[in-house]
């Protein structure tokens, strides 16, 4: 599904901020993998990087999406082809309501991908009934994306326009920070109702927590810009115990 | 520098040859007399020069020129005119002039209404009170000669009174058929106490048009106007629109602007009456030879009066946007509750954006703020909607329209706002 293959990157404006060093990593179908690191360590730049936003240079390695070269394509094209990220900071878009982006981000990524635009009937009834598992309000729908909204709000918006966009390779960055436990469970039930064979997932996470919900098959270590440990999801645990700081210094002799 | 002595002969001597090359129009009694007030206004202010600190990022040599430059009639195929969907009462103008034919009769609008040209000829009529009355008072604190060169010499307009409470809205539309037609246009429009009324106006009025709207709003009388100047490239205007409102009256005005080449609408808004409430707000789309200016004036001279402005303006390949906004407020005007805000959006570097707010208050218990700010597409904005899928193009036309809402939002009808706002996302599709 995914496969990033040694990928470097560096801040376009500034190349000695080197940031993503030498980092690979293959996702097969059907497979949920986690990213843990501590803070500063690249893992929201991969995001970023695989998701095609402005500001990084890729100056070594690729990515490719079942087989595609991502970093070829527009942000748009990778969205159409398949490609989610839930954002760590969703952005507020004052003046755009949240039913609007979401119809149109649908139909814009069926388009592309030579699908019938869904008409406003069957948009309504799809976004109400998955609005309604993650117990998004219609008020929450109307208001302008992500304005006014609480921290697990956005995160639970985030998951919201998944479960909509149905993308076959789900990047969640940090998508359990600022949630309480209740939050927690709505989101990660949500996941999990996605949960396929055709369907990845990369879970970005500081903590262990989410992975009680959420569980991966494998966990991988990363520091400075690359993997630096993969394994189980004992892996976590590991952390979740001692901290970064045995593995860091186990992956530095 | 030119010492402000010859600038002002320059002035004069301009405004002199414009009134040697022009008859005052025939007409009764008190028309002639506001014309002849009017035209001794203009001989003393002189045409308004690039030079005045009024005009000093809008040039008006193109609306003082003694011809109109010839301006293409934009082929709108067979889209839908704005407010169709809306039961109207049509009133239909052609390069500045009336059209009967093309119009409904006007009994049908329930209001009194009639041509200026032909109340002129009587030697009495209600608009005397009104009728250059109101432009005369906005020539200061600063001059707008155009204003009374429109009043010495506008033939075309209709005089407008309201007794009640009229449901269907007037709609007065502005057709074009010539390249280079050059029309004044001057309305009269007087809300009795307790009258209401919505005014809907649409089109440019002609290839070089001048328009001064004169509105007297009897006290809790309210007004709800909206206006959409086209979207004819070439041709260049000038409108003025002064409004004096008695107690607790309600002045709404929205003005949507796209194309042109060159635009200035001003504004004069008097509080004359406590409780009053003006609001006032423009969007405009400009795109390349585009220059629009909105220069407004709002005087709160009673207590407790609310005004707000709120402009947008979106500009891109070379357009320019002027906002000149003054609030000021009378040392009588206690609680005075006053906003203005103008916004624009830059969708390149060579667009550009002139912006003069000011307040100037002489009552101490007072709630004013303003503020000014010019900006680019926001880049978090712009990628998380193309993160999920959404065009490039598209994701700017939604950021651009999500940037005008503020103002079309100060429109208290939802089906009129709906409506210009799909007109304005088919234009802007257009030219993504
Ligand atoms: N746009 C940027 N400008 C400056 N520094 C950046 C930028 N993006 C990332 N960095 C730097 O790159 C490193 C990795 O950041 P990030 O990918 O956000 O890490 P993580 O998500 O693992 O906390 C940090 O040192 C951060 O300061
Ligand atoms: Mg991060």
């Amino acid at each position: 599904m995914l496969e990033i293959n040694n990928l470097h990157a560096e801040l376009e404006e500034d190349s000695e901020v080197k940031i993503l060093k030498g980092l690979s990593l293959t996702i097969n179908p059907g497979e949920v993998h986690a990213i843990m690191g501590p803070n500063g360590s690249g893992k929201s730049t991969l995001s970023y990087v695989l998701s095609g936003r402005d500001g990084y240079e890729v100056t070594e390695g690729g990515a490719t999406l079942d087989g595609a070269d991502l970093l070829d394509m527009e942000p748009e094209e990778r969205a159409a082809a398949g490609l989610f990220l839930a954002f760590q900071y969703p952005v507020e878009i004052p003046g755009v309501g949240n039913m609007t982006f979401l119809r149109t981000a649908v139909n814009a990524q069926r388009k592309a991908r030579g699908e019938e635009e869904l008409s406003a009937g069957e948009f309504l009834k799809l976004v109400r009934a998955k609005a309604k598992e993650l117990q998004i309000d219609a008020d929450m729908l109307k208001r302008p994306v992500n304005v006014g909204f609480s921290g697990g709000e956005k995160k639970r918006n985030e998951i919201l326009q998944m479960a909509m966009l149905e993308p076959k390779m789900c990047i969640l960055d940090e998508t359990d920070s600022g949630l309480d436990v209740d939050a927690m469970k709505l989101v990660s039930d949500g996941v999990n109702a996605l949960r396929d064979a055709g369907r990845s997932f990369l879970i970005i996470t500081h903590y262990q927590r989410l992975l009680n919900h959420i569980k991966p098959d494998v966990v991988h270590i990363m520091s400075d810009g690359r993997i630096i440990k993969t394994g189980g999801p004992e892996l976590a645990l590991e952390v979740e115990e001692n901290g970064y700081t045995d593995l860091l210094a186990e992956a530095a002799t | 520098m030119m010492p402000r002595a010859k600038l002002v002969q320059q002035k004069r001597d301009a405004a002199a040859a414009w009134l040697d090359a022009h008859a005052l129009p025939e007409g009764g009694v008190w028309a002639t007399k506001a014309r002849k007030a009017a035209e001794a206004r203009l001989r003393e202010m002189g045409m308004p020069s690039k030079r005045d600190e009024y005009w000093r990022y809008s040039d008006p040599r193109r609306l003082t020129d003694a011809a109109a430059q010839s301006a293409s009639v934009i082929d709108t195929g067979d889209a839908q005119p704005l407010f169709d969907q809306v039961d109207r009462v049509k009133l239909v103008f052609v390069d500045g002039a009336f059209d009967a034919a093309a119009s409904d009769a006007p009994e049908l609008a329930g209001v009194e209404i009639c041509q200026l040209g032909d109340a002129a000829r009587s030697d009495l009529h209600w608009a005397q009170d009104v009728y250059g009355v109101l432009e005369a008072r906005g020539q200061t604190p600063v001059a707008r000669p155009l204003a009374s060169l429109n009043t010495a010499f506008a033939t075309a307009g209709l005089l407008i009174r309201v007794t009640g409470q009229v449901q269907r809205p007037l709609a007065l539309i502005y057709r074009r058929s010539s390249e280079t037609a050059d029309a004044l246009m001057h309305h009269v429009i007087r809300l009795d106490a307790g009258a209401e009324l919505t005014l809907l106006e649409d089109g440019p009025v002609a290839a070089r048009y001048n328009q001064v709207t004169e509105i007297d709003l009897g006290d809790g009388a309210r007004l709800h106007h909206i206006r959409a100047q086209g979207r004819d490239h070439e041709r260049v205007g000038a409108t003025h629109l002064f409004a004096r409102l008695g107690a607790k009256a309600q002045l709404k005005s929205f003005t949507l602007s796209a194309n042109g080449a060159l635009t200035r609408n001003e504004a004069v808004i008097w509080l004359d009456g406590s409780e009053g409430t003006a609001h006032i707000a423009g969007a405009c789309v400009g795109d390349g030879a585009f220059h629009h200016d909105d220069t407004v004036f709002v005087n709160h001279a009673a207590p407790r009066c609310e005004s707000r402005q709120v402009y947008k303006k979106v500009l891109r390949h070379g357009a320019v946007g002027v906002f000149q906004g003054k609030i000021l407020v009378d040392q009588i005007a206690q609680l005075t509750d006053g906003y203005q805000i103008s916004q624009s959006l830059l969708l390149d570097e060579d667009a550009q954006f002139l912006a003069k707010p000011e307040l100037e208050i002489y009552a101490d218990d007072v709630k004013c703020s303003h503020g000014s700010t010019s900006g680019e597409i926001d880049a978090n904005q712009f990628f998380y909607l193309r993160a999920r899928g959404v065009p490039k193009a598209q994701a700017r036309m939604l950021l651009v329209l999500a940037f005008l809402a503020e103002a079309l939002d100060e429109i208290e009808d939802d089906t009129l706002a709906a409506d210009l706002r799909d007109h304005l996302e088919a234009w802007l599709s257009r030219r993504a």
